[in-house]
């Protein structure tokens, strides 16, 4: 019944999803988009055990390219995000 | 080859830490202060969770996963050092990217475990294989038309909506042959190339100002499918990353809808270029008032509130950064200015606040668009650069016109608008723009950069003499 454990925190997530992206200030959309991108790219594990175990050639050539694909999100997604969010200055001194 | 693998319940505890620091770093970047501290969550979430994988008792061999993350990475860093105008082409790409992910690794799961796929698991690697490869062809169309490698205008013809709907059904078809016989590998290749084709149809119709919605609907796709690949793979994490993914781009897909009064069905099914030709008609010889910069700026000048109305011509002008100085220049005569941004201004979410931040525009004074409407009446003098649909005010008076409803900034309500254009041409609903024949309006004709700057120098002439 794995499964249905799954099922579960699938929706829960979701909620959450929901819950934490809501209150994400418009201002932030763009850098928001490409930090999702950059975690949604946490694929990559998957993609590296289906390359490491090596059952069949087939899956380890697609394994290998699924990490090509997806390490250059995660690098990307995050240098980009990082450069975006580096940008957004107040006028307003900072408080400690 | 002996390797420092770790306890499977080791690796899944690991897993859990970094799906916390996921959910933590979509939390902190609820506001512009803690944002870098959620990316920094990200970054140690994702470096903690590949870390743990990489340790997996079940891998016998490195070579391909060194090679593949030093190839990935190679091509991550330039993705991730493009141009900010060019942001929303690179984000319609990494979708393709992670969608591609997600469909290589479903095809290899069905290979690997064909005939023997319990339904429910062959129900959702169909879901994740055809989300996945709709997504993918459909993201580089998408960034395609916006790196303008391919036409922006849609591409309609008759009998469109039966086509798309028709291949998806048989994509659904051949996914429900499968989960009642799994044994049927030969029709696998088919549920992976008709979404490709219906990836590349769904994208060809939608025209520039749709990019925005579209994005957002890929990015919910994108995270869908990885959710569902990680009900294939059994990983919690993944599905909690993809969760997390769908419901941000579902989300921001119904604030675009909405900003642009569309439904999603609307958005997909009905190329927005269509109506233009019913409003042009009714256009009589109406005058505009043109007027000089010396004038604009005379006015300008002795206005106490301004409030500049970006579009995306000004980041196709490159003006942003003469728009900075002339903020300096105003903000120092003690005049209050800033900024009201549309949701749809920009090419994708969000995408004009980025443009302004790069240009060293505070965050405090870039306002959305229920935060500055009810501020334009108190305003002197409103100016537009490069947007025209989002500030017509057909779409509240005019219920014949095609963008009536639409939730639009209500610049027609301060004391004088301006608009900096470069002639009449329509927008991209292709109706005409009733602020133009406003009494209280003046046309600055010319390119977007130039006139800021001959603003600039009049504005300088003007307290130095």
């Amino acid at each position: 019944m794995g499964q249905i454990d799954n099922l579960y925190i699938f929706i829960l997530a979701a909620f959450v999803g929901f819950e934490v992206i809501r209150r994400v200030s418009p201002l932030l959309h763009t850098p928001l988009m490409s930090l999702t991108n950059a975690l949604d790219a946490i694929a990559v594990v998957g993609a590296i055990i289906l390359a490491g175990e090596h059952k069949t050639t087939l899956a380890t050539a697609l394994g290998a390219l699924a990490i090509v694909a997806a390490t250059s999100n995660v690098v990307g997604g995050f240098i980009i995000t990082d450069r975006m969010l580096k940008m957004f200055k107040s006028s307003k001194p900072k408080k400690p | 080859m002996n390797t420092p693998a770790i306890a499977n319940g080791t690796i899944q505890i690991v897993y859990l830490i970094s799906a916390a620091l996921f959910i933590l770093s979509l939390k902190w970047m609820s506001s512009p202060r803690s944002a870098r501290r959620g990316v920094w969550a990200g970054e140690l979430g994702m470096l903690l969770a590949i870390c743990a994988t990489l340790l997996y008792r079940g891998i016998v061999d490195y070579t391909w996963i060194a090679i593949a993350l030093v190839l990935g990475t190679i091509i991550g860093i330039p993705l991730g050092n493009v141009q900010m105008t060019a942001v929303p082409q690179r984000t319609a790409l990494s979708h393709a990217f992670g969608a591609l992910c997600v469909s290589l690794v479903g095809t290899a799961e069905y290979y690997l475990r064909a005939p023997h796929v319990p339904a429910f698991m062959m129900a959702v690697l169909s879901m994740e294989v055809i989300l996945g490869s709709l997504t993918f062809t459909g993201s580089l169309m998408a960034a395609g038309k916006l790196q303008e490698i391919l036409p922006q205008r849609p591409i309609t013809y008759k009998g469109q909506n039966i086509v798309n709907l028709s291949l998806l059904a048989i994509a659904v078809a051949v996914a429900v042959a499968l989960v009642i016989n799994p044994g049927h590998t030969r029709l696998f290749p088919l549920m992976i190339a008709i979404p490709l084709v219906f990836g590349v149809m769904m994208i060809v119709p939608i025209g520039g100002a749709d990019m925005p919605t579209v994005i957002s609907l890929l990015n919910s796709y994108a995270g869908l499918s990885a959710a569902a690949m990680g009900f294939v793979l059994d990983s919690k994490l993944l599905i909690v990353a993809g969760a997390l993914d769908g419901s941000s781009g579902f989300i921001l897909s119904v604030i675009m809808s909405k900003a642009m009064n569309r439904s999603f069905t609307n958005v997909l099914f009905g190329a927005f270029g269509q109506v233009q030709t019913s409003a042009a008609g009714i256009q009589e010889a109406r005058t505009v008032r043109g007027a000089t910069a010396e004038e604009a700026a005379a006015i300008l000048g002795a206005a106490n509130s301004v409030v500049i109305v970006p579009g995306y011509g000004m980041a196709v002008a490159q003006a942003q950064h003469k728009v900075r100085e002339f903020y300096d220049a105003l903000t120092r005569r003690g005049i209050d200015v800033r900024f009201a941004i549309h949701p749809v201004a920009g090419r994708m979410p969000g995408h004009m606040n980025v443009l302004l931040a790069e240009a060293d525009i505070p965050y405090d004074k870039l306002l959305d668009m229920d935060a500055i409407n009810p501020e334009f009446p108190q305003t002197d003098v409103a100016l537009i650069i490069g947007a025209n649909d989002v500030t017509n005010p057909a779409a509240r008076t005019d219920p014949g016109s095609p963008i009536y409803g639409m939730p639009i900034l209500d610049v027609d309500k301060a004391k004088t608008v301006m608009v900096i254009k470069r002639g009449m041409s329509p927008g991209f609903a292709g109706i005409d723009n009733q602020l133009y024949y406003l009494d209280k309006t003046l046309m600055l004709f010319g390119d977007a950069k130039a006139f800021v700057g001959d603003l600039l120098r009049e504005l300088a002439g003007e307290s130095g003499g």
